[in-house]
């Protein structure tokens, strides 16, 4: 079926406001809703689910939380680690200490205690911008870490500072295989996905990307600058620290507070600017490009190298072979940056553009 | 040109000794004149003046040192932008002040944002009051662009427009709010003939038809003198003249302040 809208014709405001105005739009949203929620639990091995799909599906979820932040609503931030932290280290302690606290309420809980950490290190924002204020939340960086080691409450006094994740049962199942633990992940980040689409294209969205844009006729608009910014502080975080949860309970099962390092904000940073800066989509794609791209140049170096040993009966060091995935990962990110510095998104969205008015030029 | 069929109503906007200085530099001093309803009130000066400095002052960008404004029967030392806005002023900026990364169609739907009250977590799941809030919204903002003509370029982002119509959109999105009273700042800067046509025949049908006040700012003498009902001179910060456009024409210190004098 071809990319095109011709004979679409929308006769009303309601039809024309859908979250995916185009039908081919609807049709492939669906088709990858199917894919992800039945295909994939039928075909995929453990490994691929707890070792690709459910880091895949957590780091898009902290883009996302991230791309509501600098994308949509221009404020810099990285504290992106932080806030899992909080997110996973709040969840741990609600289920530790509230009898009979349900794991999702847990999760929840954990979001609103990282929006609240977000909102405190997002006051800064109101008097600084850009890169200062980068530098500004470098401060929760260090300190929710800090804390985290230095009290040894949050960790339940265990010697190492390391917290184990609680048996998670919902509606009496027990997630414990990596299968339950990816349709857990896949459903709470669908749902906070649609969340988000529907937040950028209500007025709150709106406000985000006025603030981003221009700030000044923002607040002359009658958008209140700190209730905006502070919004998108605490809804960005509170989706880092659901992510957060969901590292600690889906994905690692024991974590400590050094996994959440600078590096880690750093990669979020780099999955959004690679993915698209602004967009949700983007958020999946630059996601899917630093989790996913190293593992499948992995295994295409693994199988060049079987390949030139067949052929030469020799083959490359495996000194080389590392640091040439890392590489061709580093030059495929500059090549990127270069074709399209709106990131993977942009492309995807003139891709599309171009395929409406395809085979015409204009 | 003005005049027609509407009706210039009681004082609605009064500025009383206005002063603002940025440290040693004096802006505006000792300024005060008034804005009667549904007219077209027109600020003007050589570069310099003060002239944004005033609209700022009005809608509460600027804090002035001294003075006050009376709006709507209530007087206070300063405007709030938030504040300004919930009572009805809508402006446009001299430099474009559009959002650029989003599409005409939001950056006109952001004027209407004090009509809706549905909140974060009903946004989020986009079901009943937002969704009402949206749509009815939504049709409001349909009469705006068709009243300005600008059906066409509904889903391009700003940043790809020209630059007329780029000051079309803004004031979009100015009347999306459905202000009392509307500031201009330069509508019709640097535009061709055709253009500030286009944009005057706007101006005066938003003034008719909706009975909008409005408060503008302009080089073009022949426009100003043409739709506007009275007419502020401002020079180096202060007032030099004040009335319709005829008295103002004739008054010395105004010729004086364009012409320059012999020293």
């Amino acid at each position: 079926m071809l990319y095109r809208e011709a004979g679409q014709f929308k006769t009303s405001y309601a039809t024309d406001q859908q979250i995916f105005p185009i039908r081919q739009d609807r049709v492939a949203v669906v088709a990858l809703a199917a894919l992800a929620f039945v295909v994939v639990p039928l075909i995929a091995t453990q490994y691929w689910l707890s070792a690709i799909l459910i880091p895949f599906l957590i780091f898009a979820l902290a883009a996302l939380g991230l791309n509501i932040l600098t994308g949509y609503a221009g404020q810099l931030s990285l504290g992106t680690a932080a806030f899992m932290a909080v997110g996973a280290f709040a969840a741990y302690n609600f289920v530790l200490r509230v009898p009979g606290m349900p794991v999702l309420l847990a999760f929840v809980l954990a979001g609103g205690c990282a929006a609240l950490v977000g909102v405190l290190f997002g006051l800064p924002s109101l008097r600084i911008k850009g890169f200062y204020l980068a530098v500004a939340t470098l401060a929760a960086q260090f300190f929710v870490v800090w804390a985290l080691v230095k009290f040894p409450w949050f960790s339940n006094y265990s010697s190492s500072g390391v917290i184990t994740a609680q048996k998670m049962t919902i509606l009496g199942i027990d997630i414990d295989t990596p299968l339950r633990k990816y349709m857990l992940t896949l459903t709470i980040v669908t749902l906070l996905a649609l969340a988000a689409k529907n937040m950028v294209r209500s007025s709150i969205g709106r406000a985000w990307m006025a603030v981003r844009d221009m700030d000044v006729a923002a607040e002359v608009i009658g958008f209140p600058l700190m209730r905006t910014k502070l919004t998108a502080f605490a809804v960005s975080s509170f989706y880092c620290g659901v992510a957060g949860a969901l590292y600690a309970y889906a994905y690692l099962g024991t974590v400590e507070p050094e996994a959440f390092t600078l590096d880690l904000s750093f990669r979020i940073l780099f999955m959004i600017i690679i993915g698209g800066i602004g967009s949700i989509l983007g958020s999946f794609l630059g996601a899917g490009f630093i989790v996913l791209l190293p593992i499948f140049l992995n295994i295409v170096v693994h199988w060049l190298n079987g390949v030139a040993q067949s052929l030469f009966s020799a083959s490359l060091p495996a000194s080389i072979t590392s640091n040439l995935e890392l590489m061709v990962f580093g030059g495929l990110i500059i090549f990127f940056l270069i074709v399209e510095p709106h990131g993977l998104a942009r492309l995807w969205q003139i891709g599309k553009e171009k395929l409406r008015l395809w085979p015409f030029p204009h | 040109m003005s005049g027609g069929g509407r009706r210039i109503g009681e004082v609605i906007l009064r500025l009383e000794g206005i002063s603002l200085s940025f440290g040693g530099v004096k802006a505006l001093s000792d300024i005060s004149f008034d804005v009667r309803e549904h007219e077209i009130r027109a600020i003007i000066g050589p570069n310099g003046a003060g002239k944004s400095s005033m609209l700022n002052v009005i809608n509460g960008v600027y804090r002035p040192q001294q003075g006050t404004i009376t709006f709507h029967g209530e007087t206070r030392r300063d405007m709030v932008p938030h504040q300004a806005a919930m009572q009805g002023i809508a402006r446009t900026f001299q430099n474009i002040a559009l959002f650029k990364g989003m599409s005409v169609l939001d950056n006109i739907m952001t004027g209407r944002n004090l009509r809706m009250k549905a909140t974060i977590l009903e946004q989020a799941i986009h079901f009943g009051r937002a969704r009402r809030e949206e749509l009815a919204n939504r049709a409001k903002v349909e009469e705006i662009i068709d009243f300005l003509e600008i059906q066409h370029i509904r889903r391009t982002p700003v940043g790809r427009l020209p630059y007329g119509l780029m000051k079309r959109v803004e004031l979009a999105r100015a009347l999306a709010a459905e202000p009392t009273l509307l500031l201009l700042d330069e509508p019709m800067a640097g535009m061709n003939v055709e253009e500030k046509q286009d944009m005057c025949r706007f101006v005066l049908d938003v003034n008719e038809q909706y009975g909008t006040t409005i408060v503008l700012i302009e080089h073009d003498m022949g426009v100003v003198m043409d739709i506007s009902d009275r007419v502020v001179v401002l020079d180096y910060g202060r007032k030099i003249g004040d009335g319709t456009p005829d008295v103002v024409r004739a008054n010395q210190a105004v010729i004086d302040a364009y012409l320059g004098v012999a020293h």
